[in-house]
């Protein structure tokens, strides 16, 4: 299949995408700086907005506008889970709000665990230089 | 003066005398690396999107991918340099998420493959699961009050 | 031996430091006082599997190299006081287990170094020929078990401290020409309610602070008696603050105080933000540097106050603030 190179490379919709994605992790930078939050938190953090923000209807906006500069970050992931479940809810009723979450992020934590457990086969753990 | 008067003029004082983190600095490096990162998943996206896949294989395709990568760089003990660098320019995107599972499977390595792999691979990343999961089944209950007349309970 | 003021003990007949060694990782090598290390080490595993299992073996080695070094059989050694970091001292006990000398596990966090040169000299001041005083801490077990997987990207904060691989041991006898213990003075704990589990300095300070003020009075001493008041692993903000402190009750320490952490890396070249920490840190550069000084005469009198945090991942995890403690030894020929 032929690929067209300006789809992929549309400027102003990666300047976009940078723009929004960098300004997500100077939220979460400000947060490690000032706060002293440990990272597990920022995370937690970031997930639980996307979750919410997305449950309003609100992150859609910024997906839409910045693509994978709002899916990329956790938020993104927080996004997915709750989109997921709204959409199980509008399938299966109630059951749909248990499983429509993890089926649209399921790829990522699958992905996670599976190359987590091929990585710890592999490799071990070095000291830092720095 | 003695700071250790009292505990509170301790805390104070010892606020004042910690340096703080160079925080323009983690600021800029965090903007750029995150939206490097960001821009990186577009282009996979993209190139997804002209390979005919609609917009949510495309997202997990970029999420799976995104993983994989940070899964071989932590492999490679490199990641752990380029978090020192970003921060949470390579935090915040999936990257983190990703090296925060693989990062502690490697090192209760020692431990075994069952009780310290198996077992310790969320100790880190757990909760992120844990809060989003939770949160996105709330919000999927929420959204079932609120639209009681367009769906019928299972 | 006598009680003197407060808390400080005085020997009548001091026990003598009769040889020490030293064995540090790759980083610390790497750093200012490199060359007064016995052994340095080219990687952090030591050819062991895991980290907890090159701790053991660091420390195992270290004591047996002192022995070695000291010349005195192992029949004649009358205990061995060990402590380091890892949960139930697993390091000493796994690493000395074939020692075959009786074993006394010590915690007192990154304070045991002293705390069991204390123990060990009280025993040679009463029934004991020889007893080695040992303890090590390794960078990356540490980590494993305070902070994070080692491969997980995160930021250190520039208060943090980072925690030297090693061991450093020492052998107090009965008979030897010094360099000699003459004080100790136990400390107290001391909780200033700081709950910032990387910036140990301050936690510790305060505690430093309060048993160097109480080795003065009740030893009616100076500061300027001592050619060198060390510190534990203070770090950098940590030391700044004693200085501090123990202006503000009257002392200027500053032209002969200084700190283990701040000694054993270089802050620039090396990124250890606030200096170094950990149990092998104050023993490590006492067996190596300071034992050396005082051997060829360099320095004649040094207090040596070793501090501790007493906290682990499960009370900072619960809000607890750290507890601070620090341990005061003055060591003279």
């Amino acid at each position: 299949m032929d690929i067209n190179w300006a789809n992929v490379f549309d400027w102003m919709q990666l300047l976009k995408c940078f723009a929004v994605g960098g300004a997500i992790c100077v939220i979460g930078q400000i947060l490690i700086d000032k706060t002293k939050l440990t990272p597990a938190r920022i995370l937690v953090t970031f997930v639980t907005i996307g979750a919410v923000l997305g449950g309003l209807g609100l992150y859609k906006y910024v997906v839409d506008f910045a693509g994978a500069g709002a899916t990329v970050p956790l938020t993104g992931f927080g996004y997915n889970l709750a989109k997921g479940s709204i959409e199980g809810v509008q399938q299966s009723g109630l059951i749909g709000a248990f499983t429509g979450g993890i089926k649209a992020a399921a790829g990522g934590i699958a992905a996670a665990v599976f190359f987590g457990y091929i990585a710890s086969l592999i490799s071990k753990p070095k000291m830092k230089k720095q | 003066m003695d700071p250790t008067q009292s505990k509170k003029e301790y805390q104070e004082y010892v606020d004042k005398k910690s340096p703080n983190s160079p925080i323009v600095k983690n600021i800029f490096n965090a903007f750029w690396t995150g939206g490097l990162i960001c821009s990186i998943g577009q282009i996979i996206m993209n190139i997804c999107k002209e390979r005919g896949l609609d917009q949510t294989m495309s997202g997990t395709v970029v999420s799976i991918i995104l993983i994989g990568i940070t899964a071989i760089l932590t492999g490679l003990n490199i990641f752990n340099k380029i978090g020192k660098f970003c921060g949470a320019g390579s935090l915040v995107p999936i990257t983190g998420f990703a090296n925060s599972v693989v990062s502690p499977a490697m090192e209760y390595k020692s431990e075994g493959y069952v009780m310290g792999v198996g077992a310790k691979m969320f100790t880190v990343a757990g909760p992120v699961l844990v809060f989003g999961i939770s949160a996105s089944i709330i919000v999927g209950i929420i959204y079932l009050i609120f639209n009681t007349q367009s769906v019928t309970l299972v | 031996m006598q009680k003197i003021g407060k808390q400080t003990i005085k020997f009548d007949t001091p026990p003598s430091i009769l040889e020490c060694s030293s064995i540090v990782g790759p980083k610390e090598s790497d750093g200012p006082l490199s060359k007064y290390f016995d052994q340095t080490l080219e990687d952090e595993f030591w050819g062991e599997k895991s980290w907890e299992k090159a701790e053991s073996k660091i420390i195992r080695e270290n004591v047996a190299n002192l022995i070695l070094k000291s010349g005195v059989s192992s029949n004649d050694i009358d205990f061995v006081i060990a402590g380091d970091l890892l949960n139930q001292c697993i390091s000493s006990s796994f690493g000395l287990r074939d020692s075959n000398i009786p074993y006394l596990g010590v915690f007192g966090a990154c304070s045991t170094f002293v705390e069991s040169l204390s123990i060990g000299a009280v025993m040679v001041e009463g029934f004991a020929k020889n007893v080695i005083c040992a303890t090590s801490s390794h960078f990356c077990s540490a980590e494993k078990q305070f902070r994070f997987p080692l491969e997980l990207g995160n930021q250190r904060p520039p208060t943090s401290q980072w925690t030297v691989t090693g061991s450093g041991a020492a052998m107090i006898s009965k008979n030897g020409y010094g360099p000699f213990i003459t004080h100790i003075t136990p400390g107290k704990i001391v909780d200033m309610a700081i709950k910032d589990a990387n910036n140990m300095g301050a936690a510790m300070a305060p505690a430093f602070c309060d048993t160097l003020l109480t080795h003065l009075k009740d030893t009616g001493r100076n500061p300027s008696y001592y050619d060198a008041i060390i510190s534990g692993d203070l770090g950098y903000i940590g030391k700044d603050i004693a200085i501090d402190i123990i202006k503000a009750n009257g002392y200027n320490i500053k032209s002969n105080y200084n700190d283990c952490g701040v000694l054993i890396f270089d802050k620039q070249k090396q990124d250890t933000h606030s200096g170094g920490s950990g149990c092998a840190c104050c023993a490590s550069v006492f067996s190596g540097y300071f034992f050396k000084q005082l051997k060829s005469k360099n320095l004649k009198r040094i207090l040596l106050i070793a501090t501790g945090a007493l906290m682990n991942s499960t009370s900072s995890q619960q809000g607890e603030s750290i507890p601070g403690i620090a341990h005061a030894i003055s060591i003279e020929i």
